[in-house]
């Protein structure tokens, strides 16, 4: 059977968190009474002429500084003209072949472009479908129109849902930190479009690719685009062809279905937009941009952990994707340094078990695990005070009721048992005696007969236990009584 | 007549300020001749004087001012001659409307024009053609057709309009009046219903070129409104030139030759013309614009491409006509255009939507870009010798109502001598120059950008030496007024 690689490209639009619109001085807002925003250039009112916003400029400027992207000295906004009742002009005013920022990388994902343009109004449609086509009634709310928008093209780099999923929370931390936008899925301020197809694994010649919409949480991004991939090599496997098109990813029902033709399917007849100049990206617009970045970007901050701290790739960028997980973990770290000192990688491996316990969309912070906690259970878990088994059981109850851990561990007496402590020995013996012939084995070498005696052991001391302290005593104890 | 009517608008605001006149007379002698408009010069005349104190220490001491109808102004009709904005009342003013009432000029009316700026004759209008008050079987001339007329009538002591071809100078050239198209970006467009965004440009049409110069100091400056606008590099003065000594004028072969069709009657206005400029100290040659023949074609490609997205907003979804048809939102906007535009608007759309589109852009409206630099570096060349160039503004004087409806070719070389400069963004003016058959025709004076101030002197020093006698068609409208 044919093995198959996808190939993934992602168009991003992400509404700015300037205070007002992109063309005009109308505030930006979310959830207001509908159409209380609004003035005669965001109306589209005849006469009106757009202004361009600094501020959105100088967060585009940081958004392409941020990506690495190469920030043209002079780009052009053009017109892209359709009609559509959310559009007041009948154009919106974007960026076509000269945009503010080219190239770039962020991750391992290549940026090819990065374009200012203006957000349409919001259409409500009344009726079954929750779509024009088929809806008794519409109203527009122009409140979201003329909404700064940020739109990121990928180059086709990302080849699994995993990895979409993945590099787009990158993305968002890193939009998130410069403070351009409240990136919220829900609320529409980021929104991810995906361009997909696929392709015999090996093979260097791109499939027909197709453009899916509508994928308003990082979950539907991993869900729809693994839904189009499986769709578009079934029917290569059926000999059919994949033809290129605009699809709906419905997240309720998981189904595809394309976009009626007259929702696409434009000639958009782009041409310089005459009611303004070109934008010439003067020097201290850039040093203003630049001043304005943190010191360290997420990815940066993952390279930082892998290459100072020794962690994994893979868990570096868990930790720095999220800026939440990556300061817990930075608070705890310092806590530990002057509390005598503690691991980065033992530390590192127990964020993922305290998220599990709180929750994955929660900040850690926000939890009752106090950072100088997690610190001190990784130090003791390092120096064999408690046992792993034993430890998972103090973050249950820190994440529960809070406190220190080592008072859990005295209080509870869920510290580790030593070899000189005559119950292991005393375990250890018993277990010999329950199992003579696994006992007997090892005694002849076989060394994988061990593991029930060590279970055994495990068991009694309800994990307390050091396992290569049991095993290194069953092994002394079997010698001494052969 | 009455007495107030003779006088020019400069020289009422100073019979105002030197409180001999009374400005809610002149208002009320001026609103009352509109209202009586039989010219169907005005689409809209202000039912009073505007309340409150008269400005009259004001710079435009309250001397009523004509506006044509595409400006913006709030809660008066502003449907830019066309039917798609049937009842739209603007919420806000133009920017240069604001600035001449803010100046001490109070809105007397708004003048008809050709349905979004779009036509030489002023046929192609929701509201109906106006006449020409020196013969009211012809044309006025387009766009600004409605505030020619009234100015030429005396309907009106003067008025704004606004030229994107030509639709300023041509029909001043029609009506025997002075009309300024400044450079582009001198004047906000903002509140302005455009036409082509790159080429629209406000101006005033007046009875002298003082009258100009003195309204044209009240609408230039930067507007932050208006990205596209520019603060004038100096004040504009009133003229006071006498003569053209050590002023060049160029004459372009490719504009005044066989090629443009000129009549017999105003090619001899047109060179009777120059005599007297040299007479006043001017030297005349020749030059040449090599591209200039291009410009009506290349106009013909931009203009319309910008005005195809520019009306696109008149949809029926938030203001003006609206037509809900049977079959939900491509019936309603089909419907809605249909019968919200005229046939010329929709020629236009169609062409520009053709230019701009996907396989056609670089061959029509790529190459039109290209041919207005070239124009403008023609332009910029000929400036390295001459102070200005000079043509008849219109080929020919006002035609017969009708003459050229059913041939919009022969309707686009009207504008074969106003096209040029603003494709070049430079600003131009036109006199009368006489009278050809009883019929005024047009001088027309281009300068470089800014150079308003010394095409108003050299306008000026010629004006005085040329004397027309625009009064038979203020006593047309006499009658009219009567009537």
């Amino acid at each position: 059977m044919t093995e198959y690689e996808p190939v993934i490209g992602l168009e991003i639009h992400v509404q700015l968190k300037t205070r007002t619109k992109m063309f005009c001085g109308c505030e930006l807002s979310f959830g207001d009474s509908p159409n209380i925003h609004t003035c005669p250039v965001c109306l589209g009112l005849p006469g009106a002429l757009p202004v361009v916003n600094e501020r959105a400029i100088r967060f585009g400027m940081m958004i392409g500084l941020a990506l690495g992207c190469e920030i043209a000295e002079r780009s052009l906004f053009h017109r892209k003209n359709y009609f559509y009742p959310d559009l007041p002009k009948g154009y919106q005013i974007s960026q076509y072949d000269v945009p503010l920022c080219r190239g770039g990388r962020l991750g391992d994902v290549r940026i090819h472009r990065v374009h200012l343009e203006e957000d349409a109004a919001k259409l409500n449609h009344l009726g079954a479908s929750g779509r024009i086509h088929g809806s008794d009634r519409s109203w527009v709310d122009f409140n979201r129109g003329g909404t700064p928008l940020v739109e990121i093209v990928t180059e086709p780099d990302i080849h699994s849902p995993e990895q979409a999923r993945e590099w787009l929370s990158l993305l968002r931390t890193t939009l998130k930190q410069i403070g351009v936008s409240d990136v919220n899925m829900e609320e529409g301020s980021l929104r991810c479009d995906a361009n997909v197809s696929v392709r015999p694994a090996g093979s260097a010649v791109l499939g027909t690719k197709t453009e899916l919409k509508n994928m308003n949480s990082f979950r539907f991004l991993e869900r729809g685009v693994r839904a189009e991939i499986q769709r578009q090599i079934g029917l290569i496997e059926a000999g059919e062809a994949v033809v290129q098109e605009t699809l709906h990813y419905d997240p309720v029902s998981g189904g595809i279905t394309p976009l009626r033709s007259k929702e696409e399917a434009h000639d958009y007849r782009y041409f310089p937009e005459p009611d303004l100049v070109p934008l010439v990206a003067t020097d201290a617009m850039l040093a203003a941009a630049r001043e304005a970045l943190p010191a360290e970007l997420p990815a940066e901050r993952a390279a930082r952990f892998e290459r100072e701290l020794g962690l994994s790739a893979g868990r570096a960028r868990d930790l720095a994707f999220r800026a939440d997980l990556a300061d817990y973990f930075e608070r705890a770290l310092a806590a530990g340094a002057a509390d005598g000192g503690v691991d980065p990688v033992e530390l590192s491996n127990w964020i993922p078990q305290l998220v599990e316990r709180i929750g994955s969309d929660r900040d850690p912070a926000e939890s009752n695990v106090a950072p100088e906690s997690l610190a001190a259970l990784a130090t003791m878990v390092k120096a064999r005070e408690v046992s792993r088994d034993a430890a998972r059981e103090v973050l249950s109850r820190l994440v529960a009721d809070g406190g220190d851990p080592r008072a859990i561990v005295a209080r509870e007496g869920l510290g580790a048992l030593s070899a000189e402590d005559d119950g292991l020995g005393e375990l250890v013996d018993r277990a010999i005696a329950s199992d003579p012939a696994a006992a007997e084995q090892v005694r002849a070498g076989n060394l994988k007969a061990i593991g029930p005696l060590v279970g055994y052991v495990m068991r009694e001391t309800k994990g307390r236990a050091d396992g290569a302290t049991i095993t290194r005593l069953i092994r002394e104890r079997v010698r001494q009584a052969g | 007549m009455n007495e107030l009517i003779e006088l020019t608008a400069a020289a009422a605001a100073q019979r105002v300020r030197a409180r001999e006149i009374d400005p809610a007379e002149l208002f009320e002698a001026y609103r009352a001749r509109a209202a009586a408009d039989d010219l169907n010069a005005f689409t809209w005349v202000a039912p009073r004087a505007p309340a409150g104190e008269y400005p009259g220490d004001a710079p435009l001491a309250g001397v009523p001012l004509a506006v044509k109808d595409l400006f913006c102004t709030e809660g008066v009709p502003s449907q830019a001659g066309s039917r798609i904005l049937e009842g739209y009342r603007p919420p806000y003013t133009a920017t240069v409307v604001a600035n001449l009432q803010r100046a001490g000029a109070p809105l007397l009316g708004k003048t008809n024009q050709d349905e979004f700026a779009m036509g030489s004759s002023n046929e192609n209008s929701a509201y109906g053609p106006v006449l020409n008050p020196w013969d009211r079987a012809r044309v006025p001339g387009g766009s600004s057709g409605g505030s020619a007329a009234a100015v030429a009538a005396g309907l009106a002591p003067w008025a704004i309009g606004t030229d994107t071809g030509g639709s300023i100078r041509q029909p001043a050239a029609l009506c025997g009046i002075v009309g300024l198209k400044p450079t582009y970006g001198a004047c906000s467009r903002f509140g302005m219903i455009a036409f082509a965004s790159s080429l629209d440009q406000a101006g005033p049409l007046t009875r002298d070129v003082t009258d100009a110069a003195l309204l044209l100091a009240h609408m230039v400056g930067r507007d932050r409104r208006d990205s596209t606008s520019l603060e004038f590099p100096e004040a504009i003065r009133v003229p006071r030139a006498e003569d053209l000594s050590g002023i060049r004028l160029g004459v372009p072969e490719e504009l005044t030759g066989a090629g443009g069709g000129v009549e017999p009657g105003v090619r001899e206005s047109f060179e009777a013309t120059l005599a007297r400029a040299e007479g006043l100290g001017a030297s005349v040659e020749p030059c040449r614009l090599p591209h200039a023949p291009h410009a009506l074609s290349a106009y013909y490609l931009i203009a319309p491409a910008e005005a195809s997205a520019n009306l696109a907003r008149f949809d029926g979804v938030r203001y003006g006509l609206r037509e809900d048809g049977e079959a939900g939102l491509v019936s309603m906007y089909s419907q809605t255009r249909s019968h919200g535009f005229g046939a010329e608007v929709k020629r236009r759309i169609m062409l520009g939507t053709y230019a701009l589109s996907s396989g056609y852009y670089d061959a029509y409206y790529g190459t039109a870009q290209k041919v207005r630099t070239k124009i403008a570096e023609d332009f910029r060349t000929a400036f390295e010798r001459f102070d200005f160039i000079v043509t008849p503004t219109s080929p020919w004087t006002a035609f017969a109502l009708g003459a050229k409806t059913d041939d919009p070719l022969a309707m686009y070389l009207n504008d074969f001598c106003t096209v040029p400069m603003p494709l070049a963004g430079i600003p131009a003016i036109s006199i009368p120059s006489g009278l050809s058959d009883g019929l005024p025709v047009g001088f027309q004076l281009a300068g470089p950008a800014f150079s308003e101030n010394r095409l108003l002197d050299a306008a000026h020093a010629l004006e005085r030496a040329i004397g027309f006698d625009g009064s038979p068609a203020r006593r047309s409208g006499e009658s009219a007024a009567r009537g």
